[in-house]
């Protein structure tokens, strides 16, 4: 029997859809226009409010732009950035797991060999050096990111593909005609998909913390574009006069990695009873 | 056991051999190399010269060959922005990374451990419950801004630590605190498992029926067995660190090579970028490879399965 989804689940699923909420509705809900300058309005702590501007909740940056509307469109450069990051991955590294473990035999070792050769070079270093060679931006970060994180999905795939693959049913199928390409997407994939899913849940998190770690080192999202990496990249250099340009894109942060993460623990015990509580 | 040794350096030397090949491709996605090492300014003789002293302007192949004839020889290049060997430049920089991920592997194992064992003896209580939270902030938390947030509380506020360089031992404590969290929740995390798993066998039963208590027989025979699956994964986390030192030194300004390689990418100094990214693969190969090798020493199940 299935465990019931706990009042703590619940939380945090609530947690993560204001997120992204917030995100999508970001041009609606912000307070101001979150690329707006004004020198008068410099380093304002949270709560300021002026006759001419209006009230500023989470403060101002260091060239007068509302942190708190700089936070919402942050926060839709990271989901962005994350789905797509994640949507690229998990389609190619899927495909490739699929294959290895439906051809097996040499398909498997080449692919498989690969998976190793890429694991073995620190994923984030990689990132770094290919956004420095061709220039930061946000399809360079998407794809650099996809391109660099697939193999996680494919060991995940290639196990689980070659354990269906010996079921019976996958047999039946073979003897009624179905040609590879249709048992893989058709029997094989959704008989996987909840490994991979726990893969990419846990995988959301780290692509949230690589895209705000890129754009913190000026490698992500470029200025004057906002997110959190690279407001608190900014606010670094005024953090004793003005530690709220840390304090709040960095609990943003913090929150929102710690929702996807309890989500990915509890969707991996639920899918995979014997690892419950790892 | 030979044949197993043999099959896991094959391996090695091929996964060598990929990152090598990947990361000759990225340095050419941009389609020529040249731009990313001509200085600032450059007019368009400039480049061509330097072109043809690199030998870009020569077939792809010729370049991969050339590039792989230059790395058996250990020649990592010229830096044309500092006018030194690559690697002179790369290797003055590695003792302060070393230090700094031997630091964070010390915070790691010594809060990562402990943790571990006390959530899987105290299993279901307060103790569990209060860190597990601390292992899922560990796990959770950027680096960057618990380093702000560190140095701001103890480095400006309190003045107890060196905010930031690389001055004594004193400024190594933040720096590693904030690197190995990531590593201490993954060690915790598999000690607790593997503890758990050994509380549960007959020769733990056994002892305490023989009236040893709990702690006891913890200390004499469950850590012993509990330890190997956990050691495993310490050469994967030094490879994590030191890639994680990129960020870690940079908020630091801690001179190691992390700090390198976004100095040299500011500065548009790529040979070295290129050379620190081949460094820490192979590093972390070689890790890997001394883990197996190690462990099937240890564990003769694990041979068969190469």
């Amino acid at each position: 029997m299935r465990p019931r989804i706990s009042a703590g689940i619940w939380i945090i699923l609530a947690l993560i859809v204001l997120f992204a909420v917030a995100a999508l509705l970001a041009p609606w809900v912000s307070p101001h226009d979150p690329l707006r300058q004004s020198l008068l309005l410099r380093l304002r702590p949270p709560g300021s409010a002026t006759a001419s501007a209006g009230v500023f909740p989470l403060g101002t940056d260091d060239l007068g732009r509302d942190l708190l509307s700089r936070i919402l469109y942050g926060a839709r450069a990271s989901f962005a950035v994350a789905i797509l990051s994640v949507s690229v991955s998990l389609v190619v590294g899927t495909l490739l797991g699929l294959v290895a473990g439906w051809f097996r035999g040499w398909t498997a070792t080449l692919i498989m060999r690969f998976v190793d050769a890429m694991l073995s070079v620190p994923a984030i270093l990689l990132a770094v050096l290919t956004v420095a060679v061709l220039g930061p931006s946000f399809v360079t970060l998407i794809l650099v990111l996809g391109f660099t994180r697939w193999p996680r999905y494919t060991r995940v795939a290639y196990a689980s593909t070659l354990q269906v693959a010996a079921l019976p049913f996958i047999a039946a199928a073979e003897m009624s005609g179905a040609g590879s390409g249709r048992i893989l997407l058709r029997h094989v994939l959704p008989n996987i998909a909840g490994p991979l899913l726990v893969v990419a849940t846990s995988e959301f998190g780290l692509m949230i913390l690589f895209e705000a770690g890129l754009s913190f080192l000026g490698l992500g999202i470029q200025p004057p574009a906002p997110s959190w990496g690279s407001i608190m990249s900014a606010g670094r250099q005024y953090v004793e006069r003005a530690w709220w340009l840390t304090v709040f894109p960095g609990l943003g942060l913090f929150t929102l990695v710690v929702c996807v993460n309890v989500l990915g623990d509890w969707l991996r015990d639920r899918l995979d009873p014997r690892s419950a509580g790892r | 056991m030979g044949r197993y040794i043999a099959g896991r350096l094959a391996q090695a030397a091929i996964a060598t051999f990929i990152v090598i090949t990947i990361v000759f491709f990225v340095m050419r996605l941009s389609g020529d190399p040249t731009l990313l090492l001509v200085p600032e300014g450059a007019n368009a003789a400039q480049i061509a010269e330097l072109r043809h002293a690199l030998g870009f302007d020569r077939p792809l192949p010729v370049q991969y060959l050339g590039y792989l004839n230059d790395l058996a020889h250990f020649d990592l290049g010229q830096s044309l922005v500092q006018r030194a060997p690559v690697w002179l430049i790369v290797q003055s920089r590695i003792p302060y990374t070393v230090a700094l991920a031997a630091g964070a592997l010390v915070f790691a194992l010594v809060t990562g451990i402990p943790a571990g064992i006390a959530m899987a003896v105290w299993r279901g209580g307060i103790t569990e419950r209060l860190l597990s939270a601390v292992v899922l902030a560990g796990q959770s938390l950027p680096t960057f801004w618990s380093g702000i947030l560190l140095i701001l509380l103890f480095g400006v506020s309190l003045r107890w630590l060196p905010t930031s360089g690389a001055d004594g031992p004193a400024s190594l404590v933040m720096p590693s605190v904030v690197l190995g969290a990531l590593a201490m929740s993954t060690f915790a995390r598999m000690t607790r498992i593997s503890v758990l798993e050994e509380l549960g066998r007959d020769y733990v039963t056994a002892a305490r029926a023989r009236g040893l208590s709990m702690g006891a027989a913890v200390m004499r025979h469950v850590l012993r067995n509990a330890a190997i699956p956990v050691l495993t994964v310490v050469a994967l986390e030094v490879g994590n660190l030191l890639a994680g030192a990129v960020i870690v030194e940079t908020v630091f300004t801690w001179p190691g090579i992390g700090q390198l390689a976004m100095q040299s990418i500011f500065a548009r100094d790529f040979l070295v970028v290129q050379a620190i990214v081949l460094f820490v693969s192979v590093v972390y190969i070689a890790l890997n490879l001394l883990t197996d090798l190690a462990y099937s020493a240890v564990d003769p199940r694990i041979r068969g399965m190469a």
